[in-house]
């Protein structure tokens, strides 16, 4: 899908005229809005675009495409965007495959990569680039922080598991990094799987006191509602993503109560966040994603970038958009010198507000978190 | 491992390779009566599942969420047997493989396109909530167990279809001689799109039931189609006795493979290793099954006269 | 000249025309675009020995794709990090000159393909579909699972591999290179077509039991088709790794396989140019609708089940006409 926003056709036009650095900054958008998953990709991009609109800057242009999760479709998207449209910024990608394809290549073609969700541990460590820039997480951040609520909540064995794969592996070891307890089992399921009774079993059988799960998408919504059927009560933690606001609904009850990770949450307390979420529900008659706060983030470092600095002037952009000054819906935001973020990690409960399911603030998880890599990164 | 998860493991494989049977059946049915290779088998079963939860959310009731999954599948497979799958059969598979791989990208979009890009809500009714004890102490889900009763009474009720009554007759006659039973005057047209539509009211229905307990997506089908497949090619094509005794088989093996490859491999290696290693495995094992029966018998366990 | 013989070269030269009318617009994306069909063409051609000779249908070519690309990948990046791929009992090193990667993909393809082959040929029809499948799968969870090169996060090649006396990373070069094996493999092919084996496997496909009694095995020639097959695909898989930079395990799911027999189908089963056509419609397609669209899938499988329903042949059938030889 093709979608030009000149922003200044539906906002108000009132403060165009003080971003007097005339280039306009041309924004390729790969996302996935196809297939499995694509719930993710529609989220960041109506963050972005939402954004956008508030900001009611005409010089940002944005250029969507669906990549339909397949990597070598995104950078076949990736090569048009460049050498075709000619963008100054890359954004979107959801999938730390897709990323790994895209960015490398990207970044090394002179454009700047802003990542709104994959944090791959390779990019935020021997992989980084001056190019490259994560306005969501590093991969390993919310399982992190999962480990630090293990500690303060007193669980001493704690059953953990997650699919057989890359990010699987780092979501393990990343809890592993900061909880103090002993691990019951750790287990690794198919990527893919749907049906988890034989794993539910071990966790019964396993004396855990706890069980951390890091399964996206349906693998999470399979696994919770089995979970809550199987009459299991031991608690259940896990990061953000398999108790998002896209998904919740299709959990249903059974998430109820379960603390899980964020860096963000609809009711942190800030003017841009009650503003963030406001305008979404306004916008999009639903309640703003995880997702849809990292695309809005995003655009938003791109709009704080374009005040300070002419696009086509690399070295001036890059070090406007180091600076990050925007008003993060997250609250206080900052690069790490491997230009990924340095936030507060919360930990959220999953609450009924109403008919509806959503997350509340319960703690910290972790405080000024960096990631695990920023020593291998030479920037 | 203890005797009592060592059966709770088992009943899982059972339920899971029912599952696929009530997948498999429809395929074999159809493959066998009409010799079509059909990838748009999942897509059926992803509708049973979006229609259930849809009517469901509506009607509050699962039950009735349940017979529209039936129903509609049915009427979908109908449909596409009139409009598309009819002027296959006298095609080679290749068309055939790729006629129904355009379905599955027609119905997967369709589908997102009217429900959206999010899962779906549905939940198990409240008659089966909760779970049932074993003996032995354990405790296993009422539900599960409902799936495994379902399914076994389904595979009872295709036995004694194609067996005792005259439509069943019919479905065997086709089998063996697709010609003649043209020729002795059977409507060869309503028995096929007849046969296509029970094929795809199963899919329908297994959607449904396993929506309940799994993710109501797009795209849902895909993993479990590949895995019907492996079924019925396991259990020889065709063959409603090979689909049953296939998916139980591989239900198994897969289940147990998740479960005891990791801690077979942890006798002789670190266990962060292990499970690496051991998951790998596991999640080939089927594949591997497969070779291995197809090396020894080309048709599979019990080939029931396919080409 | 046949007419079939006229639209092959239309089709050729047009294909190898496309980047420098690109060149010449100052579109160089088109380049890559051409590219793209090549390799992918490369990838059905050696589909099409199997499937349009030999009649087999294999629905796991994805397994070759994928573990060409996967020589390439795991070849440069042992080159690139200059660590030895194996130390013991000889040193092999790594490689980044295009040339040998070519050949360790097309070997390794080639024994991976004949241990399947011996496999899987001894049954037939669907069962031979499901099994070949099967195999495919079997790899592709492996490469998931396998942490060593990324798993499902894939493995980036960081600097185009190169080629003695050429520059890789300058699109038209890469794009000559891709072009030139693309037409290397349609002239074997169409060697092996006129040839004595060629023959020998038509006839194991349309009856094998008249080919046995000449005292020749159809299943050895199969077999031996199918590992040309499989190392042409393989090459493809080398090919298109350096053109993405990057390889990952979605180039071993069943969908590649399944869009790899679409082009073959596409472009008409069994015609030497058939996948060249198939591929280039593919590619165009998914492109143009891709930015029209985000519902384009949708728009593509209406598509596609239009030319099975109602264009038999495929492309060139329409183009062409009916074959001439059966």
């Amino acid at each position: 899908m093709k979608k030009l926003i000149a922003a200044s056709l539906v906002g108000l036009g009132l403060t165009v005229s003080a971003t007097a650095l005339a280039e306009p900054v041309k924004v390729g958008m790969i996302t996935t809005l196809s297939g499995g998953g694509s719930g993710l990709g529609v989220d960041v991009r109506d963050g972005f675009l939402l954004a956008a609109k508030m900001a009611g800057n005409k010089d940002l242009e944005v250029i969507v495409e669906d990549d339909a999760r397949k990597p070598d479709l995104a950078v076949q998207i990736a090569d048009k965007m460049i050498q075709k449209e000619k963008v100054d910024v890359l954004t979107g990608i959801i999938w730390s495959n897709l990323a790994m394809a895209v960015v490398p290549s990207a970044v090394g073609q002179g454009v700047f990569y802003l990542s709104p969700n994959a944090g791959p541990s390779m990019l935020a460590g021997k992989g980084c680039h001056e190019n490259y820039f994560n306005v969501a997480w590093q991969n390993d951040n919310l399982h992190e922080a999962m480990g630090g609520h293990a500690n303060s909540a007193g669980f001493k064995k704690t059953f953990i598991l997650a699919p057989n794969y890359p990010a699987g592996k780092d979501a393990l070891t990343g809890f592993k990094r900061f909880y103090e307890g002993d691990v019951a089992d750790e287990l690794y399921t198919k990527l893919g799987q749907t049906d988890y009774a034989a794993e539910i079993a071990q966790i019964r059988a396993s004396g855990a006191d706890s069980v951390f799960f890091f399964l996206p998408g349906g693998m999470g919504i399979a696994f919770m509602k089995q979970y809550a059927q199987s009459g299991v009560d031991i608690p259940v933690m896990g990061p953000a993503f398999s108790f998002d606001q896209g998904i919740l609904g299709a959990v249903g009850d059974a998430a109820l109560g379960v603390k899980n990770s964020s860096q963000w949450s609809k009711d942190i307390d800030n003017p841009a966040n009650k503003a963030f979420v406001e305008a979404f529900k306004a916008e999009y008659d639903r309640l703003p994603s995880l997702y849809a706060s990292q695309g809005f983030d995003t655009a938003n470092l791109i709009l704080s970038a374009m005040k300070k600095a002419d696009v086509k002037d690399a070295d001036a952009f890059r070090a406007a958009l180091k600076d990050a000054e925007f008003d993060s819906v997250r609250g206080d935001f900052k690069f790490d010198s491997n230009q990924h973020p340095i936030q507060d990690i919360y930990v959220r409960e999953v609450v009924k507000e109403g008919d509806v399911l959503t997350n509340k603030i319960i703690g910290i998880g972790l405080e000024d978190r960096s990631s695990a890599y920023v020593e291998d990164c030479k920037l | 491992m203890t005797l009592a998860l060592l059966i709770e493991q088992l009943l899982n494989g059972i339920q899971f390779g029912v599952m696929l049977f009530l997948m498999a059946a429809g395929l074999t049915l159809v493959f066998g009566v009409m010799g079509l290779i059909n990838l748009a088998h999942g897509s059926l079963y992803m509708i049973g599942a979006f229609l259930c939860a849809s009517v469901a959310l509506a009607t509050g009731s699962f039950w009735l969420g349940l017979a529209a999954s039936l129903a509609g599948a049915a009427a979908a497979g109908a449909v596409v047997e009139i409009v598309v799958i009819r002027r296959l059969y006298d095609r080679d598979h290749l068309d055939q493989v790729l006629a129904t791989f355009a379905l599955i990208l027609i119905f997967s979009e369709g589908t997102r396109w009217v429900f959206g890009s999010f899962p779906l809500y549905l939940d198990i009714p409240q008659a089966l909530q909760g779970a049932v004890a074993l003996p032995g102490g354990a405790q296993y889900p009422l539900y599960r167990l409902s799936i495994i009763i379902v399914g076994v009474l389904i595979a009872i009720g295709l036995y004694l279809l194609i067996s005792r009554t005259r439509l069943g007759m019919r479905i065997r006659a086709g089998e063996s001689d697709r010609e003649m039973i043209g020729a002795l005057g059977v409507d060869i047209r309503t028995l096929y799109t007849v046969v296509f539509a029970l094929g795809a009211a199963l899919a329908g229905f297994a959607g449904a039931l396993v929506g309940a307990i799994q993710s109501v997506q797009v795209g849902m089908g895909e993993p479990v189609l590949i895995l019907a497949f492996v079924v019925i090619v396991i259990g020889g094509i065709g063959s409603i006795k090979g689909a049953l005794i296939g998916a139980i088989l591989v239900g198994v093996v897969d289940t147990l493979g998740r479960i005891l490859l990791p801690e077979l491999f942890g006798l002789f290696m670190g266990p962060s290793q292990a499970t690496s290693v051991g998951s790998a495995l596991a999640s080939m094992a089927i594949y591997i099954l497969m070779a291995v029966i197809l090396a020894l018998k080309p048709q599979g366990l019990f080939a029931a006269g396919a080409q | 000249m046949s007419r079939e013989t006229v639209i092959n070269w239309v089709l050729g030269l047009g294909l190898l025309a496309v980047p420098f009318i690109a060149l010449m617009q100052g579109e160089p994306f088109y380049i890559t675009l051409a590219t793209r069909v090549a390799i992918l063409a490369l990838a059905g051609v050696g589909l099409n020995l199997a499937l349009g000779l030999g009649g087999m249908v294999s629905f796991g070519h994805a397994a070759f794709f994928g573990i060409g690309g996967y020589a390439a990948g795991i070849l440069a990046t042992h080159a690139f990090n200059q660590e030895p791929l194996l130390a013991w009992p000889l040193t092999v090193s790594g490689s980044s000159d295009m040339l040998v990667i070519w050949l360790v993909a097309i070997a390794i393809c080639a024994l991976v393909a004949l241990v399947i082959g011996a496999i899987t040929l001894r049954t037939s029809g669907v069962y031979f579909i499901m099994i070949t499948l099967a195999f495919a799968q079997m790899i592709y969870y492996f490469a998931i699972s396998w942490p060593a090169y990324g798993g499902e996060d894939g493995l980036s090649i960081y600097v185009r591999n190169g080629f003695p006396g050429l520059n890789t990373l300058d699109p038209i070069q890469f794009f000559l290179i891709c072009y030139a094996v693309l037409m290397a493999c349609l002239f074997i092919s169409a060697r092996l077509r006129d040839s004595r084996f060629g023959a020998a496997l038509q006839v194991a496909r349309q009856n094998p039991d008249r080919l046995a009694a000449t005292g020749i095995a159809p299943f050895n020639i199969r077999l031996v088709a199918f590992v040309i097959s499989a190392a042409m695909t393989g090459l493809a898989g080398a090919l298109f790794a350096d053109l993405n930079r990057f390889v990952s395990p979605s180039m071993l799911s069943w969908h590649v396989s399944g869009e790899i027999m679409i082009f073959v189908i596409l472009g008409g089963v069994g015609r030497l140019f058939g996948p060249l056509a198939g591929a280039a419609l593919f590619i165009v397609m998914e492109f143009y609708l891709g930015g029209i669209t985000e519902h384009w899938q949708l728009f593509l499988g209406i598509i596609l089940l239009c030319v099975v329903l109602f264009v038999r042949g495929g492309i060139l059938g329409i183009m062409a006409g009916r074959r001439v030889h059966a």
